[in-house]
């Protein structure tokens, strides 16, 4: 998969409440079978085998297989990326604006020196 | 067979050589491991350590299983509190053309403050990881 595919899923699986929901039962507690997340959620079985499924492909959630129950875990890289892609980007972009303000600053002051 | 309480996971356009090489050089963990350094022969039964750039020792460990490049298993401690012991996989895989890397985190010991101490470390040190071996520069990381 494409880096773009990739954050693309990402931001579909993230643009809905109920599978935020899920992420942050994840958090609360990681490593849940269906049957335990469901017991959570006001959702039935099927629609949240759905979203699994979904937050499955974006890898935000990642299956380990203990015999034969199926665990779900919480996988925060992704989100890490877009954090990095986008707000690492900005903040940069904020600090060389005050880097900037500051020489500027700096030479007003020294212009007015002389 | 003990739940893990940590699995992370992450695709890189990579090989799996390289990424086994990114895990265990110090040369290349130093670029996106905020400058730590992973430190070993890799061979089953010997010593790992993690350095900081004043080759402090931050954790240390044996190396439980070594199959490169495919599969890494460490046990995990702070120097200071050894009674305190993890165990980290490390699984790589290729998949088409890209690389997918799973890193499991778990084994920790009853009352353990590991978990709590990692579980933000790794997203940040994976996705770090990623970047460096798709662009040749890692993140600043912990600078942040």
């Amino acid at each position: 998969m494409h880096n773009v595919a990739q954050m693309d899923a990402v931001f579909k699986a993230l643009a809905d409440e109920s599978r935020r929901k899920l992420l942050d039962q994840l958090h609360q507690s990681n490593g849940q079978t269906l049957g335990e997340l469901c017991a959570h959620l006001d959702m039935t079985r099927q629609a949240v085998t759905k979203h699994l499924l979904l937050l499955e492909a974006a890898n935000l959630v990642v299956v380990v297989w203990r015999g034969r129950e199926k665990l779900h875990y919480l996988n925060p890289v992704p989100i890490q990326e877009i954090s990095e892609r986008w707000i690492g980007k900005y903040e940069r972009q904020r600090l060389q604006a005050l880097g900037d303000l500051k020489k500027g600053l700096e030479q007003n002051k020294t212009n007015k020196k002389g | 067979m003990q739940k893990p309480k940590l699995v992370y996971t992450t695709y890189i356009r990579s090989t799996p050589k390289d990424v086994w090489a990114a895990i265990t050089k110090p040369e290349f963990t130093a670029q996106y491991w905020g400058k730590m350094t992973n430190v070993s022969d890799w061979k089953r039964g010997s010593k790992w350590e993690h350095h900081n750039p004043e080759h402090e020792v931050w954790i240390t460990g044996k190396v439980l299983e070594s199959a490169p490049p495919k599969r890494l298993v460490l046990s995990w401690a702070d120097p200071d509190d050894l009674k305190d012991k993890s165990r980290v996989t490390f699984e790589i895989e290729k998949i088409e053309d890209m690389t997918c890397l799973t890193v499991t985190h778990g084994s920790f010991t009853t009352g353990s403050t590991m978990a709590g101490k990692v579980s933000q470390g790794w997203p940040k040190v994976l996705s770090s990881l990623k970047t460096f071996l798709e662009t040749g520069k890692g993140l600043n990381i912990f600078c942040k």
